[in-house]
């Protein structure tokens, strides 16, 4: 027995056993250090992983011992491990931030089936990221979305309930969408892994039911990854979720979506459906773009700043669904790089927004005026996250920001068109950034009071080195290009 | 051509069924309606010879899904609101569903046609392959468990994260979830006879038919998650006649919670098991020096699991429902 060849599964298995045994403590604090070291590990193992995908790759694990496709096997390729990495990394990131935040926002008595079903979402994620077979990641889908809703509805404010129940229903009909395009295919196809999938949609090319479930399957699967107008639960779910909460979703939820969605139209359609290309792209790039132009306007009207941020992750979805329409390898680089980048600022943005409302109990702009001389750490973080949801250069974000103007300088007669597009709706980060950062820095504290009031000093640390991150990553971007590069490899490999 | 028949009459009331649920704003009809409506669907998977399902639609649709909408109605005003719908909007959406599969279907391979791609790739293997390598009868059972186990562990979470959601928000906030233990005698329907004397004559053989179903699933249909909706339901039949605070005498929810957790532990550490014993995760194989003996040991093994956790969450939903009078 060699564990390191049993890495795919305990990817899965090891979050998903722990949480049976968080939900039996009594006592939040074990509970939450239990889910802690569960995190912690999972990150470890998607670190082993990662490296073993850009070392000698990892060979295709057949769950039961049973081969494909009458099993189910796992399969981990440079996008999986790029997924891992953004999953467990935003896990870890949360709890070990949120440790102070979560103290107050749940009671210690229901605390053992929070950190239970946060390590459920978490395995639900893991899971999709590595499945090699399409009703496997529905399984995961649904364990996943289940339990990200308790999480949600774990805010404080009651409004999280309405915001959650909205958020089921549409996640349900995206779930549905997806199961019945699966239905579909299986119908045509009789298999459900996806290598088998693409070889054996060649016979059944361009019938009704595979067109019609390549449909159900997209449009499902956008309504989970919120692409602007099927964006209309996140802005609430994120901003009534609890801090710590938003903190892990964020970074990581809609971009499993998107992941799956890469999966199936570049795996498994683009090499069969005829004009399938051609179709898709003119489907998600008019969306994209009138996300990327009208969520980052309607961003800098918010007084929330969760509001505010979950408005400019909608446009940054955009950017990733943008990139991903093109169909183009520049292309396909361009949204694996943004989705890494987007949930490198995004996470150290909010983990800043948990800093925040920890000293001054409100996420209300106004409410925050003076801060940034009150927590002058904590904001200077959120400044250099800032940066990078910006795309200035030294920063993470740069990089991707870069690969995307190149990809859509390469679309013939839309190359300027689309990188004006992309110039604006940064100048809009810029303007609704500014709001806020003008208010915190310039801005008179509501009660008059300017004396300083820091987080305790491990949370400032954590923050610090995720806000360094961004910047390590934006000079040496060594390790999510070459993940992308392997990913482009593998989603590409379906259309030779 | 009976068949054809009865299917027919069966859709047609499946289609008014579903019509009358969505017109009516009683919500107590409603929900009966829709406990008719998972009754019809189960005839129709039998119809279909899918045994296995139809049983699980009649324990679960039936059966205990329009107990504990009943039970959540008890929170709720008892008819629909009439507040700024979306139904127009909604409307289109089902319409245009409706069209696109209505459209689709008609690509469709012909209803039970040996010649349909999904008859000829995988399934030919597993009824080939089943009594040689796992030697049981029931094949949905050996596909469920063994052959695409790990899409079952990940059902049994997702029934575990559903008793979790239920637990964290009705059981928290205010006082003990569980206060009404030692509530008045008079509870529930004790005081009519016929209720009483009917369901002391039902509720063992509902319990050992529990039983049956789930040592049985290898064999003929059924398996953990019917067995444990099946042994729920006596459960609930039992606190409705003699009171709830009886029926968590006989099981503590603190129990409860330990057979929904224990269950999936016991589910995933098969699994590990497989690992450690120098296969796959969830390969049964190893676990004996016989590989079907193996498989058996798997097999029986994760249906209790499953079983354990469908009855414990299950019964944990009903009665943090019950407890929020």
């Amino acid at each position: 027995m060699n564990l390191a060849d049993h890495l795919p599964a305990l990817q899965v298995a090891l979050p998903l056993l722990t949480a049976p045994l968080v939900i039996l403590l009594r006592n939040g604090f074990l509970a939450w250090l239990a889910a802690l070291v569960a995190s912690g590990i999972s990150f470890g193992l998607a670190i082993l992983l990662t490296q073993a995908v850009l070392g000698p790759g990892v060979p295709e694990y057949a769950v039961g011992g049973w081969q494909p496709p009458f099993g189910i096997s796992l399969n981990v390729d440079g996008l999986s491990a790029l997924m891992l990495l953004l999953v467990t990394g935003a896990s870890t990131l949360g709890l070990a931030g949120g440790r102070l935040s979560l103290r107050r926002d749940i009671d210690n008595r229901r605390a053992p089936m929070f950190y239970g079903a946060w390590l459920i979402a978490l395995a639900g994620l893991c899971g999709i990221a590595v499945a090699g077979d399409a009703f496997n990641v529905f399984v995961f889908m649904e364990i996943s979305s289940l339990a990200t809703y308790i999480l949600i509805a774990a805010g404080r404010d009651r409004r999280a309930l309405s915001a959650v129940f909205k958020y089921l229903i549409i996640g349900t009909i995206g779930a549905t969408f997806y199961l019945i395009g699966v239905g579909f295919i299986y119908m045509m196809t009789g298999t459900l892994n996806f290598a088998d999938m693409a070889l054996r949609l060649g016979d059944v090319i361009e019938t009704r039911p595979i067109i019609i479930a390549a449909g159900f399957i997209t449009i499902g699967l956008a309504l989970k990854a919120a692409v602007f107008p099927l964006h209309i639960w996140l802005p609430r779910a994120y901003t009534y979720a609890p801090n710590a909460v938003t903190v892990f979703i964020a970074a990581c939820s809609t971009k499993v979506a998107i992941y799956v969605l890469l999966r199936f139209n570049y795996g498994v359609f683009h090499g069969n459906l005829l004009g399938h290309s051609d179709l898709f792209s003119v489907f998600i790039v008019p969306l994209a773009l009138s996300g990327i132009l009208l969520a980052s306007a309607i961003a800098i009207y918010q007084g929330n700043i969760k509001k505010l941020l979950a408005f400019s992750s909608v446009a940054q979805i955009g950017y990733i669904a943008l990139a991903a329409g093109l169909a183009t390898q520049a292309g396909l680089m361009a949204a694996q790089l943004h989705m890494f980048n987007h949930a490198l600022a995004k996470g150290t943005l909010f983990l800043c927004v948990v800093a925040f409302v920890l000293t001054t109990r409100s996420a209300n702009i106004a409410k925050l005026a003076g801060i940034g001389r009150r927590m002058p750490w904590t904001m200077g973080a959120f400044v250099i996250a800032g940066l990078s949801l910006i795309g200035v250069p030294g920063t993470a974000g740069f990089i991707s920001k870069w690969y995307l103007v190149v990809a859509v300088m390469g679309v013939p007669g839309w190359g300027i068109p689309l990188v004006m597009a992309i110039v604006i709706s940064s100048l809009m980060a810029v303007v609704y950034l500014w709001k806020f950062v003008e208010t915190a820095y310039y801005g008179t504290p509501p009660d008059g009071d300017v004396s300083a009031m820091e987080v305790p000093l491990p949370l400032r640390l954590l923050i610090w080195s995720a806000a360094l991150a961004n910047i390590y990553f934006g000079l040496s971007p060594g390790l999510p290009i070459a993940l992308a590069e392997s990913g482009t490899g593998t989603l590409l490999g379906g259309l030779l | 051509m009976t068949t054809l028949l009865i299917g027919i009459f069966l859709l047609s009331l499946l289609v008014i069924t579903a019509v009358a649920i969505v017109r009516s704003e009683d919500l107590f009809s409603a929900v009966m309606l829709s406990g008719i409506f998972s009754l019809l669907m189960a005839l129709n998977f039998f119809l279909l010879d899918a045994a296995d399902v139809a049983l699980t639609e009649a324990a679960v649709g039936a059966g205990v899904a329009t107990v504990l909408l009943l039970a959540g109605l008890k929170l709720t005003p008892p008819t629909e609101a009439r507040g700024r719908s979306l139904r127009k909007l909604s409307v289109v959406v089902i319409a245009a569903t409706t069209l696109l599969m209505i459209y689709a279907s008609f690509g469709q391979p012909t209803l039970g046609d040996p010649m349909a791609p999904a008859q000829q790739h995988v399934a030919p293997w597993y009824i080939e392959k089943t009594p040689e390598l796992i030697d049981i009868p029931n094949i949905v059972t050996a596909v469920l468990s063994s052959f695409r186990g790990y899409d079952t562990l990940g059902e049994v979470f997702v029934v575990l994260t559903a008793g979790i959601g239920v637990m964290f928000l009705l059981g928290g906030g205010r006082g003990k979830p569980f206060s009404r233990l030692d509530s008045h005698v008079e509870e529930g329907l004790s005081g009519h006879l016929i209720p009483k004397v009917m369901a002391r004559l039902l509720i063992p053989f509902i319990l050992l038919f529990a039983l049956f179903v789930q040592f049985h699933g290898e064999y003929s249909p059924g398996g953990g998650f019917q067995a444990g909706a099946i042994f729920v339901a006596g459960i609930i039949l039992y606190s409705l006649v003699r009171g709830e605070g009886l029926a968590l005498a006989v099981i503590p929810p603190r129990v409860l919670l330990w057979m929904s957790a224990g269950g999936a532990l016991l589910y995933g550490s098969v699994g590990l098991a497989g690992i450690l014993m120098g296969g796959q995760f969830l390969e049964y194989s190893v676990l004996s020096e016989n590989p079907v003996t193996g498989q058996h040991i798997g097999i029986i093994v994760i249906e209790l699991g499953v079983g354990l956790t469908v009855t414990g969450v299950l019964l944990s939903i009903f009665h943090a429902f019950a407890a929020r009078d």
